[in-house]
């Protein structure tokens, strides 16, 4: 087991008592080396499952655990903040990347490289080693090595902000990670290569969750589960031919099977 | 970590340097001001207009169009005078004493010849006096005067009548004239024509006596074609009473000369209460006399309970150049009124101005700038970008842009932004592994990138460090 969520309900850290849950009761249980897919209509709670796992301060956890495998064993990594689940492999594609003016893309990813294998007792890499380090990875993002050199995701069409978070995730090696719509906003030929960049990480021991409202980018990232979320709950788990099935047939018949 | 934490009130140069000192009694008035100018055998013009400046001084009163709360100052309960004891006259750095030099060291200047720093030359000024001077004699091979202003008063009693207040005149403002009274010492610099400096320049204020003031006084000359980098440090101990610290800046460039002063401040900027603190009111100016001049002026303003600071140019020369970057840090319950007046007098002058202030805790931090085209100013330019930044929701930050353009064919833009760092970009950080006061820190210094651009490359590094410093455990 990498990650497994147990009975997961979640809100908004300032919402009022009486206020809907986002997430309510999630179950999910991940092993290494696997795929999944969250899908589901807008609003069901997919974009905050992923946020909630890497820890968003914007949500609170009202209960439930998320036990992630730490050294072999599982633990509850629900008091852990944010750049500690980072630390310990959990790694989340932005949907919206954020800008960060005047910080070089360089700087940043090594910054956080550098944070990671200094919690994991690995030495630090000096500048030079660094852009050794990053150039085949920008190689496989088909991204040039001028975006080192610009403002974090400053100005950044969108697709560069996409490639920008897998070669973040690239660079980070992480074991578990969380692609929220990474593919929104991508012309076919920068899904292929932000595709191609996912599929090439992918390893035994290492597990992707893709949150996707399409089943375009599952034809070319294969998912092993795929999971429909709907009002925060999982309301229905397949493997691949499901995300067919909705891509042919949309939600509805799901949503009222699940009402019946 | 909570975003409430607050900040660590960890100042490293805090420390007191136990030692024999010599001081005037206690207040101001003519017989003290007689006595400081006998005591540095001054000729009688200096003397003459020392009293004048005093005089007028007298007449004034605080300026209070700033945006700053300043307790009212007993001119009277200061010490103006302080140095430590001395022989006669120091020919060598032997008869500097031992616990000096170790103070220097301490502060990271280490003076002695073995260990100077290479590649800049510094002025030493501990509370009243200039302790030393490195490598002058190096810098005299080519020419370069580089040595405390008194003997500068002493050995050029010409090049000091000719510039000295013809930037700042005794009657700009009320510290200007006090500074004009009182002024024990500073450093002076000369480059002479054509003259590329070969090292960079430096003057460290270390203020440690109690209640004393400091008002030291600096001048620098660049003769045509001649080009210098300044920097200047600062800091002083922790104590529990204010301090006033009035000192004033002047600067000359002659034609195509270009002068570039940078200044890391980190005077002491008081506890988290307020209490203790240096007051920093000072008059810093650049007056670019000749044509194709450039002074620029950089400024990381990050201690000192209150600063009252305004580094400005006078661009005379047709075709000269003035600049101004800033990054101003408050944080606590420290208070800024910080900026700078370009004046524009010639033919196509142009200035620029990038001021970025960020406010962490209850501080206040104000941006204060005035553009002035004068009638004669034809195609001149100014360029202004004030930013600022809030960490926190209990701090405040104000842009006061003066603007009076007196000729038609001027252009004068001015931007201006306020930003807080967001939860966004703050989560964003930390998912990518970095801890809170790392995400901080980042975010401050992407802000800050523009003006340290300008910094020289060790002074920028010192300035990443202590904006680290200051933000530790500060979170908005």
């Amino acid at each position: 087991m990498l990650i497994e969520v147990k009975n997961l309900h979640a809100k908004l850290s300032d919402s009022e008592e009486g206020d809907k849950e986002i997430l309510r009761g999630i179950n999910l249980t991940i092993k290494p080396g696997e795929v999944h897919a969250i899908m589901g209509p807008n609003g069901s709670g997919k974009s905050t499952l992923a946020k909630v796992i890497a820890g968003h301060p914007s949500f609170e956890v009202s209960s439930g655990e998320i036990n992630y495998n730490i050294n072999g064993k599982a633990q509850d990594i629900l008091e852990l903040d944010p750049d500690e689940r980072s630390k310990q492999g959990i790694f989340l594609g932005f949907q919206y990347p954020v800008e960060i003016p005047g910080v070089s893309n360089l700087s940043f990813l090594r910054e956080s490289f550098n944070a990671v294998c200094k919690s994991q007792g690995i030495d630090e890499m000096e500048e030079d080693a660094f852009r050794e380090y990053l150039k085949p990875k920008l190689k496989l993002l088909e991204m040039d090595e001028s975006f080192l050199d610009r403002g974090v995701n400053t100005g950044f069409s969108g697709g560069e902000k996409k490639k920008n978070e897998i070669l973040q995730m690239a660079v980070l090696n992480p074991r578990l990670s969380l692609l929220d719509e990474t593919d929104s906003g991508l012309d076919i030929d920068a899904l292929k290569v932000v595709a191609k960049g996912v599929n090439s990480l992918k390893n035994k021991y290492n597990a992707t969750v893709l949150v996707t409202h399409y089943q375009r980018l599952l034809d070319y990232i294969t998912p092993d589960f795929v999971h429909v979320l709907y009002k925060g709950q999982i309301i229905k788990s397949g493997d691949k031919s499901l995300a067919l099935e909705l891509e042919e047939k949309g939600y509805d018949w799901l949503i009222e099977e699940a009402n019946s | 970590m909570s975003t409430e934490d607050v900040l660590k009130d960890d100042y490293k140069y805090g420390f007191y340097t136990d030692i024999e000192t010599e001081e005037f009694p206690k207040g101001l008035n003519e017989e003290v001001i007689a006595l400081l100018s006998k005591k540095k055998e001054e000729p009688q013009w200096l003397l003459d207009s020392r009293i004048k400046a005093f005089r007028h001084w007298q007449k004034m009163k605080m300026p209070n169009w700033a945006k700053l709360k300043i307790p009212e100052i007993d001119f009277q309960d200061l010490y103006y005078y302080s140095a430590p004891k001395k022989k006669e006259s120091l020919s060598s750095l032997d008869e500097v004493d031992p616990e000096l030099l170790a103070t220097f060291e301490k502060l990271g200047i280490p003076l002695t010849e073995q260990k100077r720093i290479t590649g800049v030359a510094v002025d030493v000024v501990f509370d009243s006096v200039s302790i030393t001077t490195t490598w002058k004699e190096d810098l005299e091979k080519v020419g370069v005067i580089f040595c405390s202003i008194s003997e500068a008063i002493r050995d050029y009693p010409d090049l000091i009548k000719k510039y000295l207040g013809t930037v700042v005149p005794y009657s700009d403002n009320f510290y200007a004239a006090l500074n004009a009274a009182v002024f024990s010492d500073g450093s002076f610099a000369y480059i002479p024509k054509g003259v590329t400096c070969p090292m960079d320049l430096s003057t460290y204020f270390r203020i440690n006596a109690k209640e004393t003031g400091q008002f030291e006084r600096t001048l620098i000359v660049a003769e045509e074609g001649s080009y210098v980098n300044y920097l200047e440090g600062c800091t002083a101990p922790q104590r529990d009473e204010n301090q006033l610290h009035a000192a004033i800046v002047e600067i000359v460039a002659l034609d195509d000369a270009e002068v570039k002063y940078s200044t890391v401040q980190n005077w002491y900027a008081g506890n988290k209460e307020g209490k203790g603190g240096i007051y920093n009111f000072v008059t810093k100016r650049g007056n670019c006399l000749g044509r194709n001049s450039k002074i620029s002026w950089t400024q990381v303003e990050a201690g000192s309970a209150i600063t009252w600071k305004y580094p400005s140019c006078n661009l005379i020369g047709d075709n000269s150049q003035g600049a101004f970057y800033s990054v101003a840090l408050t944080n606590n319950m420290m208070q800024a009124d910080t900026g700078t007046k370009m004046v524009h007098i010639g033919k196509n002058t142009k200035s620029t101005i990038i001021s970025k202030g960020i406010s962490a805790e209850t501080s206040q931090n104000n941006y204060r700038g005035l553009v002035k085209i004068m009638p004669g100013a034809h195609g001149a330019r100014n360029y202004s970008q004030c930013d600022s930044m809030l960490v926190g929701d209990k701090c405040s930050a104000s842009t006061f842009p003066y603007i009076e353009v007196k000729n038609n064919s001027a252009t004068v833009e001015h931007e201006a932004s306020t930003t807080k760092i967001s939860e966004d970009q703050l989560f964003y950080l930390q998912s990518r592994g970095l801890d809170m006061e790392k995400c901080i820190s980042l975010i401050v210094n992407g802000f800050c990138n523009e003006v340290f651009k300008t910094l020289p490359l060790e002074f920028s590094v010192e300035a990443v460090k202590l904006l680290e410093m200051k933000l530790e455990n500060s979170v908005g």
